[in-house]
């Protein structure tokens, strides 16, 4: 029954794998539908991988580490923020800059941590649940997983049955309409953004404090740019997000599971699969997208209301 | 807010009409806005009674909506003050307008089209349940704003699948739900056809008996000689005078807003000899729309020297994409085009346009120019290749030939360097119609080349089109307007869902057979 453990142990793999990506995903899905484009999302995960690792560190506590994570996303979003919504700079522009910002800055601060061991979220049972078939894989996960899991209905509730949810789809879609029914578009952008950036740097607290249980310089590796790609595969919806979150993850799980085979095949090559599926699911979805309802329609637009055109 | 609903409804009912009483609901005094370049609104006076219907009558960038958006907390005014049910006002938001009494139909309309009608009712509105989605309280309450005011739309909807007078329709419905005192509609009819502009009048003036004020935009007299109360005229952002509809007459208000007489009729002389050589042949040609369905199934037509031939029929019934197949922007599934003896049918649009086929879209801001760049890049949109010294724009003969143009065509800006986008839309049709014409095409395909523009402009424009045919040339025009299309073309052809239905020579064309097939009827005969 080897093929069984293997499957149960990369299924359980792929969630705690996925999650860091699910949580900065659904947060730049709460972002990009009210029309602002957060490419920055890979230096506020790094932030927020940095900062959770620093203060469960110090703090002995990961709890207070994930809470951390948080803000630092919350407070590299608020940058971007009163940049694109404030002060209507270019979306693009201001993105790449947090890249480089919360790239360098953790690497700088950073320095220290390499090769530290900090306090990690241990995973929980749940109940009996965990031995059932599979249900190690399931069932066996630190709360953060689960967390992760249940935000899915509640934000797809929150954007799809509630007022709160109509606003922001209007503020992505028309800003125009929106303002003339009264609805705040700045503020309404301003708060998304800042949900955004809390939740991606949950996502990167968990990536350093349950998933690789290290830091390293640029940990993320990449994966705020995969969860760029996420958002698009899941057609800015909350309930399809999940399905690439656990698949991404799965993915880079699998490159190292496969090594751990000994497939005879390199390292390097084995590290891209999931940017190559990446490229895949970009070049899928624009061919998609043509006919169906895809992104915000004022995304990456600024609002300027005595502005014509 | 909510609950004030039905009890306003009700005792809309008992007072009854206002009109006698005359109490002002609205005073707007001395209200100033300046755009870079404009003064939109100069020191403009308005005052609206409770329960009139008010017409704000005005050429193309007189200053209607800058007025109405000022009015609606859209744009803040530089100077003036307004004074709305006996209060002095100040709106800093849309919001503010909202929850006094204010409801506002924009001119482009204000919806968000992936949603359902019943969302974009909604939109921003705290029902019972807030924050959820009170669908159920919400649909009772539409329905009976529904059936007083002859409304009807399907709540179910998706925008994006409306035509435009069912858009229209929600827009009403989004502001009549907020229990609005006074109703704002930006130029309403310019997008209805004749039917249509029939039930908006009927539920306007159901909304005057009730007690609620309308203020109606236009620029066409007619309209607002007939459903109006009173009429307010304003000329360059200036009030010219506020009339009583009932003593005035079309002459004396296009004298009043153009500021000197004009000519209400423009007919185009027969041409001579009926044989004239063609210049464009469409051949069965089939192409589809943007979703991927059939849009034209077969189209034979000819287009001769000398001759305007009207293309008659409801909008969304093939001609955007016959537009696009003629100009090249659109692939053709099957047939050909034959311009000149020349098989153009697979040149692309820069081809096409060196051979002499030039357009004014039906989507003028779209399609028929680049809003950003200035009027004068505009003007040599389509030729800017002449317009180089080697290899970098020639900026002075640019500028010498963009002045030109704007002194032939009466274009109104401040300078050849500002933005297009800033000029008005009877402007902005002016400079397109400029580009097209100065370069000397064999062909036009005019579409739509009046909606939206005010009598000036119309007067204008059609000269324009008249003159060009009669040096020989060919005109396609597509228009929904009816009497345009009897007044101007030689031959008429009338369209319905992407065939050619019938064709007329103008003197054996009457408005009943093309009406009857414009809504895919047959004639018996
Ligand atoms: N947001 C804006 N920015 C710059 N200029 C504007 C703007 N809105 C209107 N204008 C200018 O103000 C003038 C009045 O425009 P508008 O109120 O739209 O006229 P109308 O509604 O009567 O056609 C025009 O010259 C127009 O170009
Ligand atoms: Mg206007």
């Amino acid at each position: 029954m080897i093929e069984a453990e293997f499957l149960a142990s990369l299924i359980a793999a792929s969630m705690r794998a996925g999650t860091p990506l699910l949580f900065a995903t659904l947060g730049e899905i709460v972002a990009e539908r009210s029309g602002v484009l957060n490419l920055g999302l890979e230096g506020v995960m790094v932030s927020g991988a940095m900062t959770g690792f620093y203060v469960s560190l110090v703090t002995g506590n990961p709890w207070l580490g994930v809470l951390a994570g948080g803000i630092a996303g919350l407070l590299l979003a608020l940058i971007h923020a009163f940049f694109t919504v404030t002060l209507k700079v270019d979306q693009a522009v201001t993105g790449l800059m947090l890249v480089l910002l919360g790239l360098g800055l953790t690497g700088f601060l950073g320095r220290d941590l390499v090769g530290q061991v900090a306090t990690y979220i241990q995973p929980v049972n749940i109940l009996f649940l965990s031995s059932l078939p599979y249900g190690n894989a399931i069932f066996n996960h630190d709360p953060v997983v689960y967390v992760g899991i249940l935000l899915v209905p509640l934000l797809w509730f929150l954007m799809n049955k509630t007022r709160y949810g109509m606003e922001l789809f209007a503020v992505g879609e028309n800003p125009e309409a929106a303002d003339t029914m009264g609805i705040p578009v700045d503020r309404v952008r301003f708060l998304a953004v800042l949900i955004g950036g809390f939740l991606a740097g949950i996502g990167g607290a968990h990536l350093s404090l349950a998933y690789a249980k290290v830091w390293t310089d640029g940990l993320t590796a990449g994966r705020g740019w995969i969860c760029l790609a996420l958002v698009i595969f899941s057609g800015w919806m909350p309930q399809r997000a999940i399905f690439g979150a656990y698949l991404f993850g799965g993915l880079d799980v699998l490159s190292f599971k496969l090594q751990a085979v000994g497939l005879g095949v390199s390292y390097h090559f084995m590290r891209m699969i999931p940017y190559i599926f990446t490229i895949l699911v970009l070049l899928f979805s624009v061919i998609r997208e043509r006919e169906k309802f895809g992104a915000p329609s004022a995304l990456g637009k600024p609002y300027i209301r005595e502005q014509k055109f | 807010m909510g609950v004030e609903l039905t009890s306003n409804l009700d005792s809309g009912n008992k007072t009854g009409n206002n009109k006698t009483e005359s109490k002002k609901i609205l005073e707007m005094r001395g209200i100033t806005k300046i755009f870079p370049g404009v003064i939109a609104n100069d020191g403009v006076d308005l005052e609206v009674n409770v329960g009139e219907i008010h017409g704000l009558l005005g050429e193309n960038g007189a200053g209607k909506t800058t007025l109405m958006s000022i009015l609606y907390g859209l744009y803040r005014p530089d100077g003036g003050e307004i004074i709305f049910d006996r209060e002095k006002v100040e709106f800093h938001s849309p919001g503010d307008a909202i929850r006094a009494g204010i409801g506002m139909v924009h001119q482009h309309f204000m919806l968000v089209s992936k949603m359902t009608a019943l969302n974009n009712i909604l939109l921003g509105y705290r029902t019972p349940k807030d924050p959820l989605m009170d669908y159920e309280w919400a649909r009772k309450r539409i329905e009976k704003l529904s059936k007083t005011y002859g409304i009807e739309v399907d709540f179910d909807e998706q925008i994006i699948n409306m035509s435009v007078g069912e858009q229209q329709r929600v827009e009403i419905l989004k502001a009549l739900f907020r229990d609005v005192k006074l109703l704002i509609l930006d130029e309403p009819t310019s997008v209805l056809t004749p039917i249509e502009t029939e039930r908006l009048f009927k539920a306007l003036r159901r909304m005057s008996e009730e007690g609620l004020t309308v203020i109606f935009i236009t620029h066409k007299l007619r309209e607002a000689l007939e459903v109006t109360d009173r009429i307010t005229v304003l000329r360059r952002g200036k009030n010219v005078g506020t009339l009583i509809t009932k003593d005035t007459n079309e002459r004396d208000l296009a004298r009043l807003m153009v500021g000197r007489e004009v000519e209400m009729i423009i007919e185009k002389k027969r041409k001579e000899s009926k044989e004239g050589k063609a210049v464009l042949r469409i051949e069965a040609v089939h192409a589809r729309n943007d979703r991927g369905l059939p849009a034209l199934k077969g189209i034979n037509l000819i287009v001769k020297q000398g001759e305007i031939l009207g293309l008659a029929g409801v909008s969304g019934n093939g001609q955007k994409e016959l537009e696009e197949v003629i100009v090249g922007t659109r692939k053709i599934e099957k047939g050909r085009l034959i311009f000149n003896g020349e098989d153009i049918t697979d040149y692309g649009v820069a081809r096409r346009v060196a051979l002499g086929i030039s357009c004014i879209p039906e989507d003028r801001i779209e399609t028929g120019m680049a809003p950003s760049l200035t009027v004068e890049e505009n003007l040599i949109l389509r030729d800017y290749v002449k317009f180089t010294k080697n290899g970098f724009m020639d900026f002075e003969v640019i500028e010498k030939h963009a002045e030109k143009l704007i002194d032939e065509f009466g274009i109104r800006t401040p300078s050849p360097k500002v933005a297009a986008r800033t000029l008005s839309g009877g402007n902005i049709q002016r400079l397109i119609i400029a580009r097209e014409l100065s370069r000397n095409p064999l062909l036009l395909v005019a579409s739509q080349p009046t909606r939206g523009l005010d009598v000036a402009g119309i007067e204008y424009v059609r000269k324009r089109l008249i003159s060009f045919a009669e040096e020989g040339k060919a005109v396609l025009l597509i228009s929904e307007d009816l009497e345009e299309i009897m007044q101007l073309s030689d031959r008429i052809v009338v369209i319905y869902e992407g065939e050619i239905r019938g064709v007329f020579e103008r003197e054996e064309a009457d408005l009943e057979k093309i009406g009857i097939l414009m809504s895919g009827g047959a004639l018996e005969n």
